[in-house]
């Protein structure tokens, strides 16, 4: 047993045979060991793959968030991130890879397409996966940008550690509309 | 040599080219439907012509041209010996799209079976003899034929029913957003809009 003091606080090192505790409720230490063991199932089908891609690589590395490992086997995961467009004659295979997903499950939509179908406003897309599967998070951009989808993540993490299964939208970290004047300023110079 | 292509066609088939020009060096002719695996299997064995390599093959929907027939079938060729190219074309179809009907050239050229099933797929164009014709890009169960003028771009056949879950759809509009082609240029935009396209001001 050792004691270290300083002026504001004094930790008590435990030694040998003495153990210590920690008080917490069952469904916040639940909510916790959820949001940072995410297994995730990747439903790449477009350009946004590279994105994904890039998301996954040293850069911005998202296994800092604790959800590293990619399983390409739904039974073994828990977050289905579908990336890229979402066809009408690949919404079967979407939703049977949901349905074989292990509760409690959660889906991430990363880009415009899976959001809301984009700019394939056409017989082709199906005009976001919530018209066939439930949602929890939306990232916009076509593609998103990494910081983005890192924002989509915590949020979605944050989600998991209250509790909430509402869906979520990633917002702008600044407004275009607010800098409207400066645009309008550059096309001016650029178009004549 | 681009003439020279051209010659030889109007030697072989007189009466089946029905029209010609050589447009920025590119060669066309227009041919009877009815003489569409003739003069298919001529360019391709000509010794002179070779047209040994196969490249594209697509259709065109005149509906809002009012041009009968409706559908111009489009065809590439391109020699890998002589390194001359010719585009032949064929006019098919009634103005409510029965009737387009066309010689395959799968006999011809292998290549042409995936090109067709597209084409076949996407306007409805028949292609005779064709070995496997189904559709390839769209599902067994779609209904009409997407690239024709007079299918309504929005009309969704889903194979999986949409949900409609209150409280658990996405927490923005059909109209919010970024501003995408048709729902801001388009006289048809809605959402979902299943109406017939009408053809565009003149």
């Amino acid at each position: 047993m050792g004691e270290v003091k300083n002026t504001t606080t004094s930790v008590r090192v435990l030694e040998g045979s003495e153990t210590g505790f920690a008080t917490t409720r069952l469904d916040a230490l639940l909510g916790w060991a959820k949001k940072y063991s995410l297994f995730q199932y990747p439903f790449v089908t477009a350009c946004c793959g590279m994105e994904f891609m890039a998301m996954a690589s040293p850069r911005f590395d998202m296994a800092r968030f604790g959800a590293e490992a990619p399983r390409f086997s739904p039974r073994q995961a828990d977050l289905l991130w579908v990336v890229g467009t979402i066809s009408q004659r690949q919404a079967p295979a979407l939703r049977r890879i949901y349905e074989q997903m292990t509760d409690p499950k959660y889906v991430l939509a990363f880009g415009t397409c899976a959001s809301c179908g984009g700019f394939y406003d056409n017989y082709t897309t199906v005009p976001g996966i919530d018209k066939v599967i439930p949602c929890d998070v939306y990232v916009p951009g076509c593609p998103p940008r990494p910081e983005a989808v890192l924002d989509g993540l915590m949020l979605l993490q944050d989600k998991i550690a209250r509790g909430d299964r509402t869906p979520a939208v990633v917002k702008p970290r600044f407004d275009p509309a607010k800098h409207g004047e400066e645009l309008l300023q550059l096309q001016r110079k650029g178009g004549g | 040599m681009s003439k020279q292509i051209l010659d030889l066609l109007q030697a072989r088939f007189p009466g089946a080219i029905l029209e010609t020009h050589s447009q920025f060096g590119d060669d066309t002719a227009v041919v009877d439907p009815a003489a569409w695996l003739d003069v298919a299997k001529f360019l391709r064995e000509d010794p002179r012509i070779d047209m040994d390599m196969f490249t594209d093959l697509t259709a065109v929907d005149y509906l809002w041209q009012g041009m009968v027939p409706r559908f111009e079938v489009v065809c590439h060729l391109r020699s890998l010996q002589h390194g001359h190219r010719i585009r032949i074309k064929a006019r098919v179809g009634e103005e409510d799209g029965s009737g387009a009907d066309i010689a395959s050239l799968v006999p011809v050229w292998k290549g042409a079976n995936w090109f067709e099933r597209e084409t076949f797929d996407m306007f409805g164009v028949n292609f005779v003899n064709h070995p496997d014709l189904r559709r390839i890009l769209m599902y067994p169960e779609f209904e009409g034929y997407p690239l024709r003028k007079d299918y309504p771009a929005q009309k969704y056949q889903p194979l999986v029913p949409f949900r409609d879950v209150p409280g658990k759809m996405a927490p923005f509009g059909p109209d919010e957003g970024m501003s995408f082609g048709r729902q801001t240029h388009d006289q048809h935009a809605g959402y979902a809009n299943e109406e017939a396209p009408l053809p565009p001001e003149a």
